[in-house]
């Protein structure tokens, strides 16, 4: 979904971490699933880009609605 | 929607009735599938469409008098289809009866007395029902009237190979037994069920109740005689096809009879019946029929094909053909019905794709003018958002935004009601709507100055929303609240005369506040003159968008051509207008449920003409301009605030542009009452921006509003929560506001920030793994 290299370019601000792969929880109308995705490992913070939030996380989103 | 809604709404959908040749034909032969088939040059498929509904194909489609072409509707644009030589040509190639399948046998024994017509039919199709059949004919010979035609015509060797079938199809034949009382008797007692054909012997020895021309006396719908179990039919005289139905009709009631079935219930489509459905004839090219080229020879395949290519291929589908959403979803009315039943009913929201559909329609009711039921796709929609609602299976994405929007024009930021300054009453009270506001706040601003000018008895002033995104996303306890809350400020200004700008307002409060007197600005007197004034130079021909709301009341849509004309303007009109308008995708808030759907809808109708468009409805211009298509309002004609007076210049406006509009035309108002108080403002509201034309046509596209940004970065400014890139140098926050999770990269940029992109996302983020 999103690569090391893009969570290599990024930074957490606020605990001044690198970005590592965790399990993150997600949950829509009544769907809830997991995915591996770039976090920071001192606050949490998941970093989600433009193409995912566009593409297949809308694209879950539309399913879910229609279920 | 319960179980008699749906039928009495599917009744009204036409498009499954069938083609009046297949009702005319006694036997029911789907003639537009055997067109099909004969015009692809497929005669052996078009033998078996033949043979679906047609027994003894090879006899019955050598002598049919086919009434079917007297009602082919091809026949009202050039001559009927040659149904009967197209018939002709298939048996001759292809008519050899099949070898019999084995057919199962139900322990149920039926006679058949008489051999003609209708007997040997009834045979034919009690066998194929699985019952036992035996055949009595008192004289030797089977199908007397089959035997009395031309031997060119039905050559005597067909009849017998085509008779032969019932031996294959083990029917007992008894040839030569005497039919008198006694037997019949027997035969009764013996048999659990007995069809007499009236065509083939002396029947009037039984003792069976008789008619007026002394033939058994049958109940019409099922052929029943005064003995229970005992059926007839057939007439001498009838026409074989006739005789053949009367058959089929009486190998029907028995198998109802036998299965204790109701004998009468939908009998009414056995024969010949008249069809329902509508075929629009308009711009069908009048075409005469093909013909062999030696008529005695019958038709070649090739000239058979190019016959058949001229059937109509007979349907309904108005709604269809006009309307972009339901050609969308590929099917019609009837099959949406059933399918928005099911997905209710069975699958409780779960059928894929239905919650989606349902929101997709405009309510415009254009489907419902051109229906010949007035079938409204509208209506239906619109019950089952609510009842999406009610049951919690309403998807949040699909109305959420609009009906935030809607608060905003019936919050503290856009509300007013107020009598002309200087005034303690008012005569009329101008309701320019939110949308215009939205779009044109110079505009109204302006008119509403000219109309306090130029009538008398004061002009009072109400902002607000009419409450339609809440009639159309189903939430009918917040509309009528609306409706509520505008019929008490009426009632508070003294019952004015109210003027709208916008013809969904006017509509609306015409059918729901039918107490509120309305006229549209457009017909107020004082416009008349201020066209005249405006009358000057040489103008470009325009393309009129006559709005969908305005559908029904061609006062206003000649109106403003008059007003248009005056102005002088040479008008266009596009494809679909007056009564026929389009919704320009806002109607039922599809631009918001259904985007895709709603851009390749107003990217269609904004190509339709070369012409610059001018609309009286604010959200059709928005919708046209954010295509790229010149559009102005007939507002911005007028009372021209824009710059170099160009009513075209104003171009694209954003959301955000849209509430920041609204909330000018308030404070301007309030300013000139002498009420104007500087409006608190939240921290974050002073947070400058700047974003690329390009990025902020992105987010408005996904409905992110300039504030939203404003409160991502704040916080994020303020707490330090956010990343930061390392190679670009910015910063990423995200914000979840209500149900909506944003995400803004910016970074600083002089006294504000630069904002780079921005999305969002409906997903919650419910937890990290440690």
């Amino acid at each position: 979904m999103i690569q090391q290299e893009e969570a290599d370019k990024w930074v957490c601000d606020e605990c001044e971490k690198p970005l590592v792969m965790r399990k993150v929880g997600f949950a829509y109308m009544k769907g809830t699933f997991h995915v591996d995705l770039p976090v920071c490992t001192g606050c949490g913070m998941v970093l989600i880009t433009e193409e995912l939030a566009t593409g297949k996380m809308a694209e879950v989103e539309r399913i879910l609605e229609d279920k | 929607m319960e179980k008699d809604q749906r039928i009495a709404w599917e009744v009204k959908c036409i498009q499954e009735e069938p083609p009046a040749c297949t009702a005319t034909c006694p036997l029911h032969l789907d003639v537009r599938q055997f067109m099909r088939e004969i015009s692809k040059g497929d005669l052996e498929a078009a033998y078996q469409v033949m043979k679906k509904h047609m027994p003894f194909p090879g006899i019955l489609g050598r002598i049919c008098t086919h009434p079917c072409e007297t009602k082919c509707r091809r026949g009202e644009v050039g001559e009927a289809l040659a149904i009967g030589g197209l018939e002709r040509l298939c048996v001759e190639k292809h008519g050899s009866p099949d070898p019999v399948k084995p057919l199962p046998r139900k322990n149920k024994q039926v006679a058949v007395l008489g051999g003609d017509v209708a007997g040997l039919v009834a045979a034919h199709d009690l066998r194929k029902k699985g019952l036992a059949v035996t055949l009595f004919e008192p004289g030797q010979i089977l199908g007397n009237t089959f035997r009395k035609f031309p031997e060119t015509m039905l050559p005597p060797d067909v009849i017998d190979e085509e008779i032969a079938v019932l031996e294959g199809m083990r029917v007992e034949i008894r040839l030569g037994d005497p039919l008198d009382q006694a037997v019949f008797d027997r035969l009764c007692h013996e048999y659990d069920a007995i069809f007499i054909d009236r065509g083939s012997f002396v029947c009037s020895a039984l003792a069976l109740e008789k008619d007026d021309q002394g033939e058994i006396a049958l109940e019409p719908a099922s052929g029943a005689t005064s003995v229970e179990g005992v059926f007839a039919g057939g007439c001498d005289g009838d026409a074989p096809i006739m005789l053949a139905a009367a058959g089929r009709k009486g190998a029907l009631s028995i198998e109802r009879f036998l299965q204790k079935a109701h004998m009468t219930i939908g009998r009414e489509y056995d024969g010949p019946y008249e069809t329902r459905l509508y075929t629009n004839l308009e711009g069908i090219e009048p075409l005469d029929r093909v013909s062999p080229v030696r008529p005695d020879f019958g038709y070649t395949p090739d000239h058979a094909a190019l016959e058949a290519e001229r059937c109509i291929q007979c349907e309904c589908m108005e709604c269809v053909k006009v309307c972009q959403y339901l050609a969308h979803y590929k099917k019609y009315p009837r099959k949406y019905i059933r399918e928005i039943f099911n997905n209710e009913k069975v699958l409780m929201g779960a059928a894929h794709t239905t919650n989606q559909f349902i929101n997709s329609c405009t309510d415009c009711g254009l489907c419902s003018h051109v229906c010949p039921n007035d079938l409204s796709m509208g209506e239906i929609c619109r019950q089952e958002r609510h009842f999406m609602l009610q049951e919690k299976f309403m998807p949040p994405s699909a109305h959420e935004f609009p009906l935030q929007d809607m608060a905003v024009s019936t919050g503290d930021d856009f509300a007013l009601c107020r009598h002309q300054p200087g005034k303690d009453q008012s005569a009329y009270l101008y309701f320019p709507s939110c949308m215009l506001c939205a779009t044109a706040p110079g505009e109204v601003l302006t008119s509403y100055e000219y109309l306090c000018e130029n009538l008398s008895g004061g002009v009072g002033v109400l902002l607000g929303c009419c409450g339609v995104p809440a009639y159309w996303s189903g939430r009918e306890e917040l509309f009528r609240e609306t409706l509520e809350g505008i019929r008490k400020q009426w009632q508070d200004m003294g019952k004015p005369q109210m003027i709208t700008a916008c013809c969904t307002c006017q509509t609306l409060f015409k059918e729901h506040l039918p107490e509120i007197p309305v006229t549209p600005l457009w017909q107020a007197s004082p416009i008349e003159a201020i066209a005249a004034r405006r009358r000057e130079g040489a103008k470009q021909p325009i393309a009129v968008v006559d709005p969908c709301v305005s559908r029904n009341d061609a006062k206003i849509q000649t109106e403003v051509r008059a007003i248009l004309t005056g102005l002088g303007y040479v008008l266009e009109e596009l494809p679909l207008s007056k009564d026929m308008a389009e919704c320009c995708g806002y109607g039922g808030l599809v631009f918001n449920a259904n985007q895709q759907l709603d851009d390749a809808i107003v990217a269609r109708r904004a190509a339709e003409s070369e012409r610059d468009f001018l609309a009286y409805c604010a959200m059709c211009r928005d919708k046209f301009v954010a295509a790229g298509k010149r559009t102005a309002h007939l507002i911005e004609l007028l009372f021209p605030t824009t710059p170099g007076n160009d009513p075209w210049a104003r171009g694209w406006l954003s959301w955000s542009d849209r509430r920041t509009n609204r909330s000018r035309v308030k404070q301007e108002l309030l300013t000139r009452l002498g009420e104007a108080e500087e409006r608190t403002m939240e921290p974050y509201e002073k947070i400058k921006l700047y974003i690329q034309p390009e990025v902020l046509r992105s987010i408005d596209n996904r409905r992110i509003l300039e504030n939203d940004l404003r409160q991502v970065i704040a916080l994020a400014e303020q707490t330090g929560h956010r990343l930061f890139n390392k190679e670009r140098k910015c910063y990423r926050a995200n914000l979840k506001l209500g149900n909506t999770t944003f995400w803004v990269d910016y970074m600083a940029e002089k006294d504000g920030f630069r904002v780079l992109k921005a999305y969002c996302h409906r997903m919650i983020i419910t937890g990290v793994e440690k």
